[in-house]
Order: C-alpha cells, then structure tokens, then sequence
C-alpha cells in the first residue's frame, strides 16, 4: 500500500488535463467530447469520418461513452452505464508510435521499471460500422488500461493511410494510479486550497442510479421504436439525396460541399443509442436483432461511403 | 563458409501465433539456402541451424553457410552443323549461337544426335554469392510467413504482415547483407528490451555473439531457455507458502513464454472468503483472464494465491507496487463473478427455461427451448435402448435444464464456461448429483485430449446434444467441406467417437444416427461422416496405423468400441511370422474363391470338405477347434488371442497347399475344398479386411 500512496496520485480531471497535455505537445488538435450519446470514443465523426479518405490527422479527445447495458445502479465498483475514454487518432500512426504511447504513461506518473507492461493480442471490430483492426490491449500489472488500435477498414472500405487509435480508459487508469477498488472512490478533484476531495462518486453517482433505471426500467419501448424509425427515415432519406448531390456530375462545387453527411451521421448515431437503449430494456428480441443492426450497418456502412465520396469530389475541385 | 544471422523486429506479435512462425521462417530460410545450393555439405539442421522468437522478434542462425553458389556448366545444342557451315565457313546461325553461349566460335563443339550432327556450347553459369541469394530471395520468404491474422500500414498496402516491421539484421559472418522487407533495409543494429535496456539501438557483432549480446540488453531470445527459467521462478516463489504447488498448465506456460523477453514471477495473494465460490469460476478468472496460474496446497485444493509471470524482473519495492496491482485487479474480478453468482441465483435453472425461448440456437432450427426438447427426447430413446443402468429421470431433468445457464450472467461473462455453471447452478439449487453431473459434463470432451463423461447419464446427454446438432446441420445441408467448418460438426462428431469408445455406454453409432436424421439420406450423409471421425479418431487417439485403420473400418465401424479393440489387435499381431505367412495364405484362398466364381456361403453354412486325403481331413479338423476358437474369442472381444489362434493354422495350411490340389475334376470334391476355403476366410474376415493391410516390403495381401 505505502509504495504508491507516498507519491500523490493524480485526480480523474488532472489525469485528462495530462495526457491532454502530453498530445497536444506531440501535435495533435485537442477537440472536445462529441455532444451526441454515443457507445465509444471510435463512433465520434472525429474517429469514425476522419479516419477515412487520404487526409492526414492528429487529434485526441475525451470522449464519454454509454453503454446502457453495462449500467448497475451505481452498485457495482467496477462497471458504468457512462465511463470516459480519452481517444487519440493518429493518421498515420508515426515510427515507434507505441514508445510515445509509453512516454504518456510516464507523463501521468506511471515509472516505467516498476510495472509489468504487456502488449498482448486484441483486435477491435465494429460490424455495424463495417470497421475493424488489429491491434493489442496493453496490460499493466494485470490490468488493460488502454486499447491500441491499427485501423484497417471503415465503412467496409481499405483505409489508405491507416490510422493508429489510442484509446484510454480513464477509470480504470485513475482506479489504478490511485489504487482505489471502487471507481465511485476516485478522486475527482481536490480543492487546492483546502485539499477538500470531490470523488467520482460525488460527481457521478446520481446519473449512474438515474440513467440505470431509466434504461432498464422506465424508458418508453414504443416511444424508442418510433424514435429509431423516425431517425431511420430521416437518414435513409439524405443518404437518397446524396446520391444525386454528391456526385462529380453536380456542377455545383458548394451543394456537394454542404451537403450534410455529417448531419445523416447523427441520425445513424441516434439510432445506435435507441437500439442500446432498447436492448437494455429487453425489448429487442433474438430474431429481431440480427435485423435491426442489419438496418443501422446499411446506415452507418452508407454514411461512410458517402462521407468518402464528398471528400473525394469536394478535393478533386470537380464542377467548381 | 560463415554463419547467418537472421533478425525481424517487430511490434508485438500476438503470442499465439510465434511458435509457428518461428517454425516456418526457419524452414524457409534453411530451405532457400538449401535450393540455392549454399548449405555445407553434410548439413544437419538440428545442429546446423537454430531459431528464437520473443514478442518483438523472430530470428534464425544458420551455421557455415557456403560463400557462394559453385558455376553450373550446361551443354547447350544449336543449329545443325550443314546450317552452321558453309563451305568450312562459320554462318551467322553459328555466329549468333556462340554469341548467345558466351564463348568463342573456335570453341563450339559437334555433338552427334539421332536427328544428325549439331553444334553444342558449354555454357557456363556463374555462381552467385551467398549474399546476393540471399538479400534476394530472403524477403521473399520472409513475405510468405503464414499469420492467422494480418495487416497492412504502409501506404500503398505493398505488403501485409502480422505487425509492422520494426528492424531488421541480417549478418553473414560479420558482413550485412542488406535484406529490404517492410520498409526497412537489414543493417547490424537490434534493440533490447523495452524497458530494462538502455531503449537506444546496439549492433550484433556477428551471429555467434547474437545470444549473449541480447542477454546482455535483457532479452532472453530462446524460447526454450525462457520456458525453463519461467518454470524455475514459478517453483521457486511457490515455495514461499508452505506445502503449495502451482498447478500445472502447459498451454498456460507457452502462453506467458511467448508474452514475455525477459521473465520473472509474483506470487500473489487474495482473500481467503473467495474461496468460496466455485473453484472452476475462480480457476478460469485467474487462467482465462488474467494469464496467472492457480496454487494448490498440499491435498490439492486451491490456495488463496496465484502467480503472474511478469516481463521485467523486479527489486523488493516494483515487487510491491506490481504485487499490489495485479492483486487490486484480481479482487475487482472475483467481486464480480460472486456478484453474478448470487445475481443468477435469484432466478433458479428450472424458471431459466421458459426464457431459452428467446435464446436462438440457429435460424432455421429454432430456439434453444426447441432444440432442448428435441435433446430431451433423444436422450430418452437411448435411454431406452440401453435399459436398466440409466436413471432416465436424472436424464431427462439435465436435458431439460442443460441449455439453461447459456441465459446467466455468469456465462455470459464466462463461456467457456458454460456447461459447468450449469451444473454447479443445479447443484446449489437442489437438483440431483446425477442431472447435475450431466449437465456438468455436457461438453465433455471439448478436445481430443479431454476426458469422457463421469456418468452415463452425462455421456448419453453430450451424444444426444451433439447428435442433434449434427443432424439439424446436415438436415439443412450445412455439413462441413474441406476445410470449412463453420458450426465445428467434426468437433462434435469427434466428442461422440471419444465418448463411445471411451465409456461402457452399449450404444452404437447405428442408433446415434437413424434416431435422429430427419430421413434416409441424412442418415446415409451422417454415417459416411461418423465412420471418417472414427478413422481420425482411431489413427489420431489410438495411433493405428493408416491401413490397419482402413482394415477395419472395411468391415464395420458402428461399434466404436469394437472397431478400436479389433485395429489393437491387429496391429499387435501383424509383425509376427505366422501370421504373416497365413495372412498370405488367406489371400491365396481369397483369389482361388475368386477365380472359381465361388460365392461365399451365407451365415450357418459348414465347412463339409470332400472328405478326401489327409491334409484336407487335418486342415478341416483343425479349422473346426480353431474356428469355434476364434468366435468364442471374438465375442469376447479378445481379438489378439483369436488372430493368434487363427495363427495356429499355419501348418495345417501350408500342408494343405502342398499336398491337395483344390481344383478337383469331380465337382462334388471342388465344391467341398471350396467350401472350407471359404469358411476359414470368412471366419477371419470378421475382424478386419486384410487386403488393406500393406506389409513389409510393401507387398499387399488381398486384391
């Protein structure tokens, strides 16, 4: 207990504030979390769309990501209906990317020759988005607290660069820094003043019991029907648009360039988060499932090819 | 002559896959040389090559390596001589070919063929350096490497790989040779490990110096050496607890060997109270999970202890802190699975299977509710068959209960484990030890390598489940072709053969399948499918040898257990003189029968004989003991002594052969001798068709 304790462990917030930091310093664009519900750090645009055509990219985020399902009423230590991930998309990943990796474990306080470091096998797939890699989950002292990703598809599309994605889970990171058994005993902040201690208890419990409840309890079924329907239709609707507006044919250079596939993107977001919702509240049986992602994939899958084409006409100048 | 040396660093491979590729890049490599004609003469790769593998490399050291290729002097033929000259004048036909050999037109040769005189050249081909084959060819080779899983990362996708490459040294003696893969050129320069060496490139010396110079910067680059000193610290920590043993895993121990390049080992601690929960739970939390290995004390029970096998070594302080990690880590992943466990309990097993109604088992098959009933009834006609020794209410209750704990959250978190939940779920809730061993069992065996049911209500439920899985599958026509086995029916075809074979169980695969394919011809598919599981599994398990496998499966094969003591038998007897020499004699009366046209006589037919001369009374007599001999035997299923019995005949044989001639002119007397031809050929043939069976020399017996 003494060894880590003597050291002061770094808060949740000065945890982020660090690896902010370390990124920024190695060049990329700090950009904030993605204002919509989504289940990870990958499903924001600025991962998911930014990862396909040519354009190179260094960005990171944090990124809170929920996951109806894994919700416990704020009475399970280790699991959230919410948790935060810190992403990092590096397009193309650089020479000896997992060595800068290392060195932003080392900027959070983490010495290096105390530890048990492992890289060790784990490849990351989201059907519903057509996108896979390879990649490792990297383990310290027993523990995964990070997710290292090659992306190889998205969108059911070869990506060409590939990009490498970094994506950190913030609690456990802090759990371990702080060796708490209990996410609700982070420490969030610390009153510099008069050393007081928020935790993550303090900060997050309630949304944990409330959003528990709602997914599993109270949320309207019928209602994330209609929901899901009404975002499914919407989006079906501008990816039948796009067909005719973002085409090299369209003579009008600024139609394709605001056509808004980012816009179709939210609406197949949104039905990603119904569709959890729902899930989590067993409403989504065994024979309808396998059809219902099947109809958010041709979403997403058709977002992505969309957004690839807009990008590829907007740069080729055509019709301008 | 020089050693090569050569290295690929990469970002870490996944440890299932190293191994292999280390096998292959070392076959490639001695292959390449060997085609190139640069391996020393009287080559051995045991001592003559050697490779190692860590996470972040695969290397291969090939000792004395040729310096180069020797030239190759080829004859080469040209025009005819009568187009080559003219008048005693070179033509520019012969100019042109002189040209092409490199040699001069003075030194062109006449060589005489069937067709008439022509011009020849020697052309000689220069050798090649080692260097030059191998900077061009070994990337190559390197390219081809098998990865169960690949990528790409340049632009451009010009290759794929199983990770980026990082580095690479490539050293024939001390010389580079400069090697392009991935990306990068071969140069002398390798890294250490991650953290314990210095972090900055160092440069090989030569291929001998290759080990020690890794050591030297942490990286203990022979896998075997690192298996041993892994098993050495597990022995040495576990000590540290009075009377405790690390339980062994093997799987477990390559596993680590392959994450680690410089490996030390933690024994840690976790609080006694979780002892509580089922031992197969916390076992595979610490395997599955965590990659720790459990601890048992003395009376083999588990101890609250488990080792992790680190990738740094450690002083007393890191000891601490990463003792302390994987401990908090292990703590928060017992807390769940007892919070599931008591979670799941709230819903007892027989409440869970209405709700398999929602659990789909294949689209077309229905859900695991139907597929439950469908096993429940199965098992109950086995039952059936097989009468008395089953409590075929235990059996009914497992099948009904058996897919139950597939809607857990244990299960979901564990399925590998599922099957056992089942069955400890059913013993906490009060269900009988028999249904609760069954549905234990259910999976049993999950590999070749496994054990059998404990019970033969557990064995009759794995066969009814898999059986039914079986026959849905190829109902559909969803059976496995080549190497395309989406739904793993072999594996499950596999667990039936083991099961049958390997219990009391009297069933047979006969039964397994007319009970339950849908129609005749699923039942036809099936049993062409089960007797190929049983020959994997009589070559695979029992290591018979390919022939006697096809000897016996040629006469039946739905009595596993039969077929099995019948290839035992057979095997042990084949190498012996007598029998030999009567297997040859019974092939000699197999043709005879043959070539008189002579159907075999049916079941109950006796062997008359002609009554006439000595050797055919003898033969006749001595069948008639040994014959009764060898049915008494085989119902017994003591195959050996009725194959050595029938070895007894040998001399009654030999004498027949020498002194009775079988064609007779009285048909009356050939039809006799026929006859007892006959019968001993078919009194042998219960036991294996010998015509499959290839002999010394190759020399196969039978037609």
């Amino acid at each position: 207990m003494q060894a880590t304790k003597e050291k002061k462990a770094l808060t949740f917030q000065e945890l982020l504030f660090a690896l902010q930091k370390f990124w920024a310093e190695r060049g990329c664009v700090l950009q904030q979390p993605y204002d919509l519900e989504v289940g990870a750090g990958t499903m924001s645009p600025d991962t998911f769309l930014r990862v396909l055509g040519p354009k190179p990219i260094k960005i990171a985020y944090a990124q809170p990501s929920r996951r109806p399902a894994d919700g416990r009423y704020g009475e399970n230590p280790n699991r959230l209906f919410r948790h935060t991930q810190l992403q990092v998309i590096l397009k193309p990943p650089p020479q000896r990317v997992q060595e800068l990796y290392l060195d932003s474990l080392v900027a959070i306080g983490i010495d290096l020759r105390e530890h048990d470091i492992k890289f060790e096998e784990d490849n990351w797939e989201w059907p519903v988005g057509g996108a896979w890699g390879v990649g490792w989950q990297v383990m310290l002292d027993g523990q995964e607290i990070t997710q290292f990703t090659y992306f190889q598809q998205c969108g059911g599309m070869d990506l060409d660069p590939i990009s490498g994605e970094i994506t950190y889970g913030l609690e456990r990171i802090a759990q371990f820094l702080q060796d708490v058994d209990s996410i609700y005993d982070i420490v969030w902040a610390r009153d510099p003043e008069t050393g007081a201690e928020m935790t993550y208890g303090d900060v997050r419990l309630h949304e944990e019991q409330q959003f528990s409840a709602y997914s599993f309890d109270y949320a309207d079924v019928e209602k994330l029907w209609e929901h899901l329907n009404l975002y499914e239709a919407e989006c079906k609707a501008l990816l039948e648009q796009a067909k005719t507006v973002v085409s090299e044919k369209n003579a009008d250079a600024l139609a394709v360039k605001r056509f808004p596939t980012m816009g179709a993107y939210e609406l197949a977001l949104k039905c990603s988060h119904t569709f959890n919702l729902l899930d989590a509240r067993g409403a989504i049986s065994v024979t309808e499932r396998v059809g219902v992602m099947a109809r958010i994939r041709n979403l997403i899958v058709g977002v992505a090819k969309v957004y690839a084409e807009q990008g590829r006409v907007v740069a080729a100048g055509v019709g301008a | 002559m020089a050693d090569l040396l050569f290295e690929i660093g990469l970002e870490e491979v996944p440890a299932r896959m190293i191994a292999a590729a280390e096998a292959e890049l070392l076959r490639r490599t001695v292959a390449l040389l060997g085609r190139e004609r640069l391996l020393p003469e009287g080559f051995d790769e045991l001592s003559g090559a050697k490779s190692y593998s860590t996470p972040r490399r695969l290397a291969v050291l090939v000792r004395g390596v040729r310096d180069r290729q020797d030239d190759v002097s080829e004859e080469v033929v040209g025009p005819a001589l009568k187009i080559a000259y003219k008048d005693g004048v070179a033509t520019p036909a012969a100019e042109a070919f002189a040209r092409k050999s490199g040699v001069a037109v003075a030194d062109l040769k006449t060589v005489t063929t069937p067709k008439g005189e022509y011009l020849a050249a020697t052309s000689v081909k220069a050798g090649r350096t080692a260097a030059e084959v191998i900077a061009a060819e070994l990337p190559k080779e390197v390219g081809a490497i098998y990865w169960a899983k690949n990528m790409y990362w340049r632009a451009g996708k010009p290759e794929r790989f199983v990770r980026p490459v990082l580095w690479m040294v490539c050293l024939l003696g001390e010389k580079v040779v400069p090697v392009s893969f991935g990306g990068k050129t071969a140069g002398r320069a390798t890294l250490g490990h991650r953290v314990l060496s210095s972090g900055e490139p160092f440069e090989i010396e030569s291929p001998e110096s290759y080990e020690a110079q890794l050591a030297g910067e942490y990286v203990l680059v022979d896998v075997e050496a690192r298996r041993q000193r892994i098993r050495k610290a597990m022995d040495k920590v576990t000590r540290e607890v009075g009377g405790a043993r690390w339980r062994e895993d093997e799987a477990l121990v390559d596993q680590v060997t392959h994450l680690t390049e410089w490996p030390d080992v933690l024994l840690g601690s976790f609080e006694p109270e979780y002892l509580a929960l089922p031992e197969e739970v916390l076992v595979t939390v610490m395997r599955d999970h965590q990659k720790y290995f459990a601890v048992e004390d003395a009376e083999g029970k588990l101890a609250p202890h488990f080792l992790t096998v680190l990738n740094i070594s450690t002083d007393e302080n890191s000891a601490a802190i990463i003792r302390q990690g994987n401990e908090r880590v292990l703590r928060a992943r017992f807390n769940d699975a007892r919070f599931f466990w008591e979670f799941d309990q709230r819903v007892p097993l027989a409440e869970r299977v209405k709700l398999l109604e929602t659990v789909t088992f294949q689209k077309d098959l229905g859900s695991y509710a139907a597929k439950s009933e469908r096993v429940r009834g199965l098992a109950a006609a086995f039952a059936e068959r097989i009468g008395g020794t089953v409590d075929a209410a235990a059996l009914d209750e497992a099948a009904r209960l058996a897919k139950t704990d597939l809607t857990t959250e244990l299960v979901k978190e564990f399925t590998e484990l599922q099957g056992i939940i089942g069955g400890l779920y059913a013993k906490a809730q009060g269900i009988s030890q028999i249904a609760c061993d069954a549905i234990y069992d259910q999976y049993t065996p999950a590999s070749m390598d496994d054990g059998v049911p404990r019970s033969v209500e557990g064995a009759l439920l794995g066969i009814a489940d898999r059986a039914d899985t079986i026959a849905g599958m190829f109902g559909l026509g969803m059976e496995p072709t080549g190497s395309k086995d989406p739904f793993a029916l072999r594996r499950a075809a596999n667990g039936i053969v083991k099961i049958l074979a390997e219990t009391e169980l009297s069933l047979t695969l006969g039964p397994v399948t007319s009970l339950v394919a849908k129609d005749e011809a699923t039942t036809d598919k099936m049993r062409g499918f089960f007797r190929e599981r049983v020959e994997f599994y009589l070559r695979e398990v029992r290591g018979q040898a390919y022939d006697v496998v096809k000897a016996v499966v040629a006469v039946g094969s739905d009595d596993v257990r039969d077929v099995a003591a019948r290839a035992e038998a057979v095997t042990h007897v084949r190498g012996g003189d007598d029998f030999r020499a009567v297997s040859a004699a019974f092939k000699r009366m197999k043709n005879i029968l043959v070539q008189a046209g002579f159907e075999l006589p049916g079941l109950g037919a006796v062997a008359t004989g002609s009554g006439q001369g000595d050797a055919e009374g003898a033969l006749m007599r001595k069948f008639g003991v040994v014959d009764a001999k060898v049915r008494e035997l085989s119902s017994q299923r003591a195959y050996r002594a009725a194959l050595e019995a029938i070895a007894t005949l040998r001399p009654e044989i030999d004498a027949f052969f020498d002194q009775v001639m079988v064609m007779d002119p009285d048909l009356t007397v050939r039809n006799g001798r026929l006859t007892l031809l006959a019968m001993i050929v078919a009194s042998f043939s219960g036991i294996a068709d010998f015509s499959e069976i290839v002999t010394a020399g190759s020399f196969a017996l039978g037609s």
